[in-house]
């Protein structure tokens, strides 16, 4: 149903017609709303049968997961920043024992220093733990990605991260069409587990693993992973023809026909470069972009596919690999690989800075006139970090 | 596309305000996106607000950096915070207050935009009985740009609140855009 509704309000009604059975959360900003409107819809009957644990931290949030899911249970949970990194041993566990999760991550910047504002540094973080990895470019797509999540995890028996930008799209407000529960119910089937905890017909799960069978697990998980490449297209295009809007799949290309110069940028930033590529296309500009949707597993060949063409790719990260530089242009990289086209890192908006149209024309303007180094920065104070490094 | 950037202090509603404003412009059929931008939240900071609407789908996240409407909630920032930047000449400057432009210090200014004061504080009080300006400001703010109508600005506040907070809300709403058509402002 359409509504003007905050994301994170949109996320939680969205969550709730998915029909999960455990929530446990511990509320960190900018996820807050969302789980505060699950409880709430938990404690007014709306959400049953559901059981909301609240728990004294993120990392007890995600053992309880761990937990109900491998008693059968759909379960669901909420974390940005510190919260993710706390409960980090446990993100690995549920990858590791293939546990169907669906968790959102208000992508935010981690301390210190202390930040609360947007960049996908926590989920970055987490880039080689096992989860699938799925970034929103607005809040009609967070919304929608839950939905897809929920039925990817459970046919794969991988956990699933939603991400979308904290406070930039989970503190907007704007025209969203919430799934109805029919709709919901349509497309995600009730959750057959694979192996489920049952004191009536005891099982291990979770045993330890040694040096002769470690290696072909991981190798297990990681061609587990790859699976979804194949499935997410499936999943997009089902849910276009089930609910009448494109959202997810891995890459979504933009104006990239013809295109010099082609831009690739994950989350909300994708939808204001969506904006900006139309102002310089009506200069003549041949710029296009591509949005990924789908950043684990990397979907190599669907980003060699939509870069291909281009004379040079412009990645804007919104994430710095300290000590290294870009991540997301990495995978690029990879994805390109044998094809002679050079990529920009352009590593943009940590802790919030905003990612302004003014600044990416810039940047773009920079690229064009052939300015644009192998690794820039973003709006970076250029005086006040030069004062610093004087010896 | 309309940008609509709100300045105020945190605890006056200039958040809600933001975001009923996107409820007015949904219930017109457009779309429009509302969303705050704060340092460390604690009553009295300055906070500021965005809204944007189109007709067509807002694909853009970033914050109003040339606002074509400019709401003042709480003047004391107008000294203290660069409220005016990015506001293209000509630009609409609405002014919570009952001073004058020229009371305000604003001779400067008043040559560049199109400077416009309500008392909304004063509506507020005398409607709804607290100094929340939001209702009143939106109900000039329909009156002046015609973005929303006053019906789809009352019945953003009559969904969002109830009883008399509702109904004080949009007395305070209709007060302040009756004022503004009967009392037409030079800039």
């Amino acid at each position: 149903m359409l509504g003007q509704l905050e994301g994170s309000r949109a996320v939680a009604k969205t969550v709730a017609r998915c029909r999960p059975e455990v929530v446990a959360a511990y509320p960190i900003s900018p996820q807050t709303h969302i789980v505060e409107g699950l409880s709430r819809m938990v404690k007014a009957g709306e959400l049953t049968p559901c059981e909301f644990l609240n728990v004294e931290s993120e990392h007890s949030a995600l053992s309880v997961c761990v937990g109900a899911s491998a008693t059968g249970a759909r379960t669901y949970t909420a974390t940005a920043s510190q919260g993710l990194l706390h409960m980090a041993e446990v993100v690995y566990n549920a990858a590791g024992l293939g546990l169907p999760i669906v968790m959102t991550v208000a992508n935010r910047a981690i301390g210190s220093p202390i930040n609360i504002w947007n960049d996908h540094s926590d989920a970055m973080s987490q880039r080689d733990c096992g989860w699938i990895q799925l970034y929103a470019t607005s809040n009609q797509e967070a919304a929608d990605l839950h939905v897809q999540a929920f039925r990817l995890a459970e046919e794969l028996s991988v956990p699933v991260m939603v991400c979308m930008d904290g406070f930039v799209l989970t503190h907007a407000v704007e025209r969203i069409d919430v799934p109805s529960a029919e709709q919901v119910d349509a497309f995600l089937p009730p959750f057959v587990p694979c192996q489920v905890l049952d004191p009536a017909d005891p099982l291990t799960i979770g045993a330890m693993v040694g040096p002769d069978a470690f290696m072909e697990v991981k190798y297990l998980m990681h061609a587990k992973q790859l699976q979804a490449l194949e499935r997410l297209p499936h999943l997009a295009t089902e849910f276009e023809d089930a609910f009448g809007r494109r959202s997810g799949g891995l890459v979504t290309p933009y104006r990239t026909d013809d295109a010099e110069t082609l831009v690739v940028a994950l989350g909300s930033v994708a939808g204001t470069l969506e904006a900006v590529v139309d102002a310089r296309r009506e200069h003549g500009e041949p710029v296009g972009l591509v949005a990924l949707k789908c950043f684990r597993p990397a979907p190599h060949a669907a980003l060699r596919e939509a870069l291909a063409g281009a004379r040079r790719v412009v990645v804007l990260d919104r994430a710095l690999a300290v000590g290294s530089g870009g991540i997301v242009g990495n995978d690029v990289r990879l994805a390109l690989e044998g094809l002679d086209i050079p990529v920009h890192d352009v590593v943009a908006g940590l802790g919030g800075r905003p990612v302004t149209t003014a600044s990416l024309h810039r940047l773009l303007d920079e690229c064009a006139a052939g300015r644009l180094e192998r690794l820039s920065f973003l709006d970076l104070h250029h005086d006040v970090v030069e004062r610093e490094l004087v010896p | 596309m309309l940008q609509v950037r709100f300045h105020g202090r945190g605890g006056q509603g200039v958040v809600t305000t933001a975001e009923l404003l996107s409820v007015a412009a949904f219930r017109e059929g457009l779309h429009a996106q509302a969303f705050p931008v704060f340092g460390s939240e604690r009553a009295g900071a300055p906070v500021a607000a965005f809204c944007r609407i189109d007709d067509e789908a807002i694909r853009t996240h970033d914050p109003i950096e040339e606002p074509d409407v400019l709401v003042i909630q709480d003047p004391t920032l107008l000294h203290q915070v660069d409220v005016f930047a990015g506001v293209p000449d000509g630009g609409i400057v609405l002014i919570n207050t009952r001073k004058s432009i020229a009371e305000l210090g604003l001779d400067d200014v008043a040559g560049h935009f199109r400077l416009l004061t309500t008392p909304a504080t004063d509506l507020a009080r005398e409607h709804l009985g607290r100094p929340l300006p939001g209702a009143p400001l939106l109900g000039a703010l329909a009156a002046i740009t015609g973005a929303v109508s006053l019906d789809a600005v009352a019945a953003a506040f009559a969904e969002r609140f109830s009883g008399a907070a509702a109904e004080g809300n949009v007395a305070a709403a209709r007060a302040a855009y009756d004022l503004e058509l009967t009392h037409a402002r030079p800039a």
